[in-house]
């Protein structure tokens, strides 16, 4: 740390901060900062060294600084990353333009309102419903490693976020169902213990789930779990359509 | 939970959606182009209907293949609809997912094997066209 202060102390990189205070004004602005450039540091480190050195009331979400908690999803140079995550190196020395995640509504500089995901994580019943409850001296539901790894990508998610400032629909059309719900609801759907698919058909099957996407396939290029949500969604329309067709050609047969 | 609390602070911020949302990235941009391209395959599709009204018509089904218009149009034609075709082949594998037991069969291994069949069916076709030639 002593050696890099006193070999870098010198050289500073811009950042520029989109700035909202609703109490002050109507419109967003962006605040310049020049900040001390270390190239271990990254973008979370500089609105940290922001925060408490030039400017106490800048706003924003972070929690862990080692991309497992996903609250520090931002825009940084248009491209939503988490700021844990994106070293300044990466930048300098052109200036880092620092946005909240695109398309949610800001409620303060780089904080973001993130209820309408919450609320679709509960709509897609984003968690275990057992096939059949047993009383708890019956054991564990078990599972092979191989009914695992069918599902075990999609566990990665950390609600970053991120996929959802990715997705052009997202942006066009707010009730759309999403990558990050969609691709938990596949989780929970390939998993053998699980019996929920019926009851998360509604949300997901829908027209405001998997149909509204277009595979633009920006949500997995930005995914930092590889998550691959864009391929979740596209399995899961394969996977209506093969029900379609079944429940067309062989009505008597189970759907 | 938080309904109090986003009452009082009221003001939300909501950012507008610019209507030249697909310029501003690139792959957005590939997108659009790749979703464009399309009109061109249903346009190819179009022309091969036309064509099937001649078929009883050697001279007619040859003049309509040497127009210019439509030579013009097989010229653009062909472009896009090889950059629709490999952009789809090149996205298959997040889309077909195989397993082996515990192991997924490699995206790389899906994506060759769609470029083999295609290879396959064009020299095929190529093959009846100049049995029939």
């Amino acid at each position: 740390m002593a050696v890099s202060e006193t070999t870098q102390t010198q050289s500073t990189i811009p950042l520029e901060v989109f700035r909202y205070r609703p109490d002050q004004e109507e419109e967003p602005t962006f605040q310049r900062y020049e900040v001390p450039y270390r190239t271990d540091w990254v973008v979370l480190d500089a609105l940290n060294y922001i925060k408490d050195q030039l400017d106490g009331t800048l706003s924003y979400r972070w929690s862990c600084r080692m991309g497992v908690c996903g609250s520090c999803g931002m825009m940084v140079n248009g491209e939503p990353k988490l700021t844990c995550a994106a070293f300044l190196r990466d930048y300098y020395p052109n200036p880092i333009r620092v946005e909240p995640l695109d398309y949610y509504p800001v409620i303060r500089d780089l904080v973001i309102n993130m209820d309408d995901f919450m609320d679709k994580l509960v709509e897609v019943k984003a968690w275990l419903l057992p096939k059949e409850e047993k009383p708890l001296s019956e054991g564990e539901y078990l599972q092979t490693p191989a009914e695992l790894a069918h599902y075990k990508q999609f566990t990665m998610c950390i609600n970053c976020m991120l996929c959802y400032a990715a997705c052009p629909v997202v942006g066009h059309d707010a009730d759309f169902i999403g990558p990050a719900a969609i691709a938990l609801a596949q989780r929970y759907n390939l998993d053998s213990r699980d019996g929920g698919a019926d009851e998360r058909a509604d949300a997901i099957f829908s027209h405001e789930g998997i149909w509204k996407c277009t595979f633009v396939g920006d949500c997995t290029r930005v995914c930092p779990k590889k998550v691959d949500p864009a391929g979740a969604i596209q399995q899961a329309k394969i996977a209506a359509t093969k029900d379609w067709f079944r429940s067309v050609l062989v009505p008597w047969g189970k759907k | 939970m938080s309904d109090s609390k986003s009452e009082k602070m009221s003001k939300e911020y909501i950012r507008p959606m610019p209507a030249d949302w697909w310029l501003k990235k690139k792959t957005y941009f590939l997108f659009m182009v790749r979703e464009l391209t399309c009109v061109f395959v249903g346009g190819y599709a179009l022309f091969l209907l036309v064509l099937t009204t001649r078929l009883g018509d050697p001279q007619g089904f040859a003049a309509l293949l040497n127009s210019p218009p439509l030579i013009a149009l097989q010229i653009i034609a062909l472009p896009m609809v090889f950059y629709h075709s490999i952009t789809w082949l090149n996205l298959t594998p997040m889309v077909m997912v195989l397993w082996r037991g515990e192991e997924r069969v490699s995206p790389f291994l899906i994506t060759v094997a769609m470029y083999v069949i295609w290879a396959i069916i064009s020299i095929v076709i190529l093959w009846i066209a100049f049995l029939y030639r």
